[in-house]
């Protein structure tokens, strides 16, 4: 919807859409890459830089994260011929891709460098698994780890569920509510070519899978796969010159906390997430509330971490975002669709990088679904959701992205279309 | 030097130079449970820290803590990550609020601490016994001897105490 005319623009949050995203590039989501992150980095990069209209000459800026399982900026830098002004490869997972969008701007207003591209590249089902499976299930347990990992408390479902399940004993949310995020957001995959998962489930089939660790079934859980992702960031002013629409940057609010990031759960409602924290910045900052967007992208990397930030980042009541994501809401089609492509769920797992992917093409009015592409080079979107169909958001003005890292820590950024 | 031991096939290790986690498990491995308590501000804290999140003191004495209180949540594994625990599925990882500081510094604060449920004598919970086990129960701690100077702090139904009707359980058994 556009954006209310009431909204201050001349308010001290003076980056409010002075930063874009000007290009963004995928590989493809996969098990079995049989290429090392360096390839598949590069490859996205590629396809970013490519995307936005721009050549290796013009991007000087380059971050990245990642858990010891990745490649570095300089060498996808020397694979593609880019110098760098400036360069930085973090630590870290879940909620880094807002937060280093949030970081490249930074460095661009001071003057560092220009344009800079994020990468994520992770061979995430064929090499280093997240949920620590694998050789390293085996490795020895020490130090702070004697906390957590010696009690089989390791994986990130294993970590999150005294969350989950305190949020169904505090607020009466059902498994068959939370179910319906996978069956929306696998509905969206059914129209994404690029989805690893493109079948459409129903709740029942959620609930009918084994479980994992309660409240987690198999299907509560996200895809891991292979792939790269990158994202570019430049001035507004230098958007002009990009070859698609201008997609602006309104607000950020990157890595936030709950007290204690050292063991969150000392504290508490423990049924309460970072976004509680977090949306007392992203929304002022942004200068709107969650009832001017058009579409969310709030990680999934289970079902209820879906939910979660939806509820604290106040798109419903606290305790009812068992209702607001199996009402319909959250579908395509209905009146705020969440992870269009299909998320982690579904499109496949990259830490958050594919839903601000998602969220810039649906600003553009771009969806790459399976829609004619007309004389023009555009897609003719037909907003018929239907299986195989489109996954366009009409009219989409501003979107969401609430990035999770764990239930104490998530990163936000809300985009808007010029 | 440091302390290795070899837990249901899984190996733990303390390093000599990881001063709070050695307090804490020389404690532990003499079955007793002590917290850091604050020198300034004498709150107890968990897990070891190197200063207190209270009041920022990085002084602190090792205070004996009685090892009672009552799930706060849990989540109950029934696909093991680590092979050490694929012979014991399922099993439960309780959160436990400790009776002692519960609600304070604020409303929403306790001591919560990590462990599975175990039988008195410290194995890893039987699946008969996992099911009795939810939100509320009342719990005591006890411990895992995992080698010489190691020892896990663990939970086991607090036999003594008087337990709610019907602790809250995930609904689908």
């Amino acid at each position: 919807m556009p954006l209310p005319a009431d909204t201050d623009v001349s308010s001290p949050k003076h980056l409010r859409d002075k930063y874009a995203i000007v290009g963004v590039g995928e590989t493809t989501y996969t098990r079995g890459s049989g290429m090392t992150t360096r390839a598949l980095g590069t490859w996205a990069v590629k396809n970013a830089i490519l995307d936005a209209g721009l050549t290796a000459a013009d991007v000087d800026g380059m971050l990245s994260y990642q858990s010891g399982d990745s490649t570095f900026g300089t060498f996808i830098a020397g694979d593609l011929g880019i110098r760098l002004n400036f360069f930085m490869d973090v630590f870290g997972g879940g909620s880094s891709t807002e937060a280093l969008i949030g970081i490249a701007m930074g460095v661009i207003e001071a003057g560092m460098c220009k344009t800079v591209v994020i990468f994520r590249a992770m061979n995430g089902y064929s090499q280093v698994r997240i949920g620590g499976t694998g050789a390293r299930s085996a490795a020895p347990v020490a130090g702070d780890m004697l906390h957590s990992r010696a009690y089989g408390w390791q994986s990130a479902g294993q970590s999150f569920s005294f969350t989950f399940m305190r949020h169904m004993h505090d607020y009466g949310t059902t498994p068959a509510q939370v179910a319906a995020v996978r069956a929306a957001h696998s509905a969206h995959a059914s129209n994404n070519p690029k989805a690893y998962y493109k079948k459409r489930v129903t709740v029942e089939d959620v609930l009918a899978s084994r479980i994992i660790c309660k409240p987690l079934h198999l299907l509560d859980c996200c895809v891991e796969t292979d792939n790269a992702t990158a994202i570019i960031v430049t001035s507004a002013d230098r958007a002009r010159d990009a070859r698609h629409h201008r997609v602006l940057i309104r607000a950020i609010a990157g890595r936030v906390c709950k007290p204690r990031a050292d063991m969150h759960y000392q504290t508490g409602p423990i049924s309460a997430v970072a976004g509680r924290y977090a949306r007392e910045i992203l929304w002022p900052n942004a200068g709107i509330g969650p009832q001017d967007v058009d579409v969310t992208g709030s990680y999934d990397a289970f079902t209820f971490t879906t939910m979660l930030q939806l509820e604290d980042y106040g798109f419903c009541k606290k305790g009812e975002g068992g209702h607001y994501v199996s009402d319909g809401t959250i579908r395509l089609g209905g009146r705020r669709p969440n992870n269009t492509s299909g998320g982690h769920q579904c499109e496949g797992y990259t830490h958050g990088m594919n839903m601000v992917i998602e969220n810039v093409r649906q600003l553009r009015h771009d969806v790459d679904d399976s829609c004619p592409v007309g004389p023009d080079g555009k897609r003719k979107h037909t907003y018929d959701y239907r299986e195989g169909g489109c996954r366009q958001v009409k009219d989409c003005e501003v979107t969401a992205n609430l990035g999770w890292a764990n239930p104490g820590t998530g990163s936000a950024m809300v985009m808007r279309r010029d | 030097m440091s302390i290795t031991a070899d837990y249901l096939g899984m190996g733990l290790r303390l390093d000599e130079l990881d001063g709070e986690n050695v307090a804490y498990f020389k404690h532990c491995a003499g079955h007793s449970f002590h917290l850091q308590q604050c020198d300034g501000c004498k709150l107890l804290r968990y897990p070891p820290t190197t200063a207190c999140p209270w009041c920022m003191s990085r002084e602190a004495k090792w205070a004996p803590v009685e090892g009672k209180g009552a799930v706060h949540s849990y989540t109950e594994v029934h696909h093991a990550i680590q092979p050490a625990f694929q012979a014991h599925l399922p099993y439960l990882v309780l959160l436990v609020d400790l009776d002692i500081q519960k609600g304070k510094p604020t409303a929403d604060e306790a001591l919560r601490v990590v462990g599975n449920l175990v039988t008195p004598d410290g194995k890893l919970a039987p699946p008969d016994l996992v099911k009795t086990v939810g939100i509320g129960t009342r719990v005591r701690m006890v411990f895992s001897d995992a080698g010489p100077g190691l020892s896990l702090p663990q939970w086991a139904i607090d036999e003594n105490a008087t337990q709610p009707d019907k602790p809250w359980r995930y609904p689908q058994e």
